[in-house]
């Protein structure tokens, strides 16, 4: 009977954590669009939105409320039941991988029930992403398939090819950082970080892999399908690319799938390569104030780290101009991959001589 | 041939080291846009702020009055002639006695109209008008679905009246 009791205790205070996440995702996509707006019109000297409540900021909620009220069209060639399922592919794919994500540090209950702001840690950790990840691609490869739309095949190839060619140079950019710190599970990475500065090293995986992480963050552009990596929604070539036969709140599911992505993207690389919720001097904070409130300190650090991420993806997709595909191609293939077996060599080596001698 | 001094020599040297790995132009690139963030707007918030015209700038057509609020045109088509669009229309008609307060000159225009879908606001009406009649006005043409809207008749041209235009309110 006890047993039963803390298993629903569990089960309902994972589904709060589950919704919050959700809840909280779906927030934070929305309002990047918003951000994506604004800082392209500050980068280019404009105001953007202003018209939507104070500073525009209830342009999403417009935004939204337009998509549903917008004729949905479904092609009378294309496949039907495929054709439905692409948007809802990707925005479930979107949305899983946050299950993973340690958001803020266990808060010990004062009964000592321990609460872990993490979904899921499961033993296979990254790997769940890239699992995860690489269904991804189904969502734009049967939307732009289904469509029966030659641009939207085109596109919707590309997109195939663009993300399993870099989700190679992601992998193995990875095991380096794997080689490293001996553990899949994203919990256990966030707690080798701890602090910022522990005997006189830095604690961050980014200090220890900054080219591991460049990579990392190249390989992320272009599995999020954004500039300078956005040819799948080259316009000027494609049309439109995949989602071209889309229309109301379906292709809405589509970009602001690419948003959630952008969020759970910046979330992994700050838990990763930035030490996810810590921060430096953590331990003096941790004494001074009440755990609730640390923890959420934590939440906020990390929440932190994620909005920099995403305001940099924007200020890169504003900055630089698309690639070309074959252009695309050769920086996977012939830079990214060889520098990435070069770094996990490179860490390597120096686990072998520097740690173990 | 060298048309401008700016132009600028190509440089086809092949690319260095750092041109290759196109990280720093990317930082540069970046820095560029960085710096954008400090600059001042170059928009304004159009319907509450608007942005004063150029003097030279041709808007829709008026019809003057003259300080006792007559009509200075009398019609003598010279505008009409001018256009080289061949926008203006217009008929004349002569000054019945007691109308002295309507019209300033023993002929005015009955009928005057300017098709604005043909109109180049080339501004050649304005510079025949012996009279001072016609202007073109700082306005910009009123949106419209309909083509007819575009024929403007002289009630869409005159200006009001100086005196009545103070009474009226």
């Amino acid at each position: 009977m006890l047993l039963l009791q803390v298993d629903t205790a569990l089960v309902l205070e994972k589904i709060i954590l589950i919704t919050v996440i959700l809840m909280g995702s779906l927030g934070i996509a929305m309002y990047a669009t918003w951000a994506e707006r604004k800082v392209a019109a500050v980068m280019q000297d404009r105001r953007g939105p202003n018209r939507a409540g104070p500073l525009g900021l209830l342009q999403p909620l417009a935004d939204g409320l337009k998509l549903f009220f917008k004729e949905e069209i479904i092609p009378d060639r294309s496949t039907r039941f495929l054709f439905i399922l692409g948007p809802c592919l990707a925005m479930l794919t979107a949305t899983m991988t946050s299950a993973i994500i340690p958001w803020g540090p266990d808060y010990v209950m004062d009964n000592g029930h321990v609460v872990s702001l993490q979904v899921a840690d499961i033993n296979i950790g990254i790997l769940f992403v890239f699992g995860v990840v690489s269904l991804g691609v189904y969502g734009v490869m049967l939307g732009g398939w289904a469509s029966n739309n030659k641009f939207s095949l085109l596109s919707s190839i590309r997109a195939a090819s663009q993300a399993i060619s870099y989700e190679l140079a992601l992998g193995i950019s990875l095991i380096a950082l794997l080689m490293l710190t001996g553990t899949l599970s994203l919990r256990e990475i966030v707690a080798q970080q701890h602090g910022f500065w522990d005997n006189g090293y830095f604690t961050w995986n980014f200090f220890k892999q900054p080219l591991g992480f460049l990579i990392f963050l190249i390989c992320t552009f272009a599995e999020l399908n954004r500039a300078p990596f956005d040819l799948p929604e080259a316009e000027s070539e494609l049309n439109m690319g995949y989602h071209q036969e889309y229309s109301s709140m379906k292709l809405g599911f589509y970009l602001f799938a690419e948003y959630i992505n952008m969020f759970i993207s910046s979330a992994i690389l700050s838990t990763l390569f930035f030490g996810g919720y810590n921060f430096p001097f953590m331990d003096q904070v941790a004494a001074a104030v009440h755990p609730l409130l640390f923890t959420l300190i934590c939440v906020g650090v990390l929440l932190t780290k994620v909005v920099g991420f995403i305001l940099f993806f924007m200020f890169v997709r504003w900055t630089l101009p698309r690639f070309r595909y074959d252009q695309l191609m050769r920086i996977g293939w012939t830079s990214l991959i060889p520098l990435a077996l070069a770094n996990m060599l490179l860490t390597g080596i120096a686990i072998l001589w520097i740690f173990k001698s | 041939m060298k048309l401008t001094n700016r132009s600028v020599q190509i440089d086809r040297s092949p690319m260095t080291f750092s041109e290759r790995i196109y990280l720093p132009s990317i930082a540069k690139g970046l820095s560029i846009t960085l710096s954008h963030i400090f600059k001042k707007k170059a928009t304004v918030n159009y319907p509450e702020q608007k942005r004063p015209f150029s003097p030279v700038f041709r808007g829709l057509h008026v019809l003057n009055r003259d300080e006792e609020g007559r009509e200075r045109c009398t019609a003598c088509g010279l505008c009409a002639l001018a256009c080289p669009a061949e926008a203006i229309t217009m008929e004349a008609a002569e000054r019945k006695p007691g109308e002295e307060h309507l019209y300033r000159e023993e002929k005015y225009a009955a009928k005057y109209e300017i098709n604005m879908l043909r109109c180049i606001f080339c501004g050649y009406c304005e510079e025949a008008c012996p009279k001072d009649a016609v202007y073109l006005s700082e306005t910009v043409m009123p949106v419209s679905y309909t083509r007819d809207h575009f024929i403007y008749k002289k009630e869409d041209l005159l200006i009001q009246h100086p005196k009545k235009q103070d009474s009226g309110k």
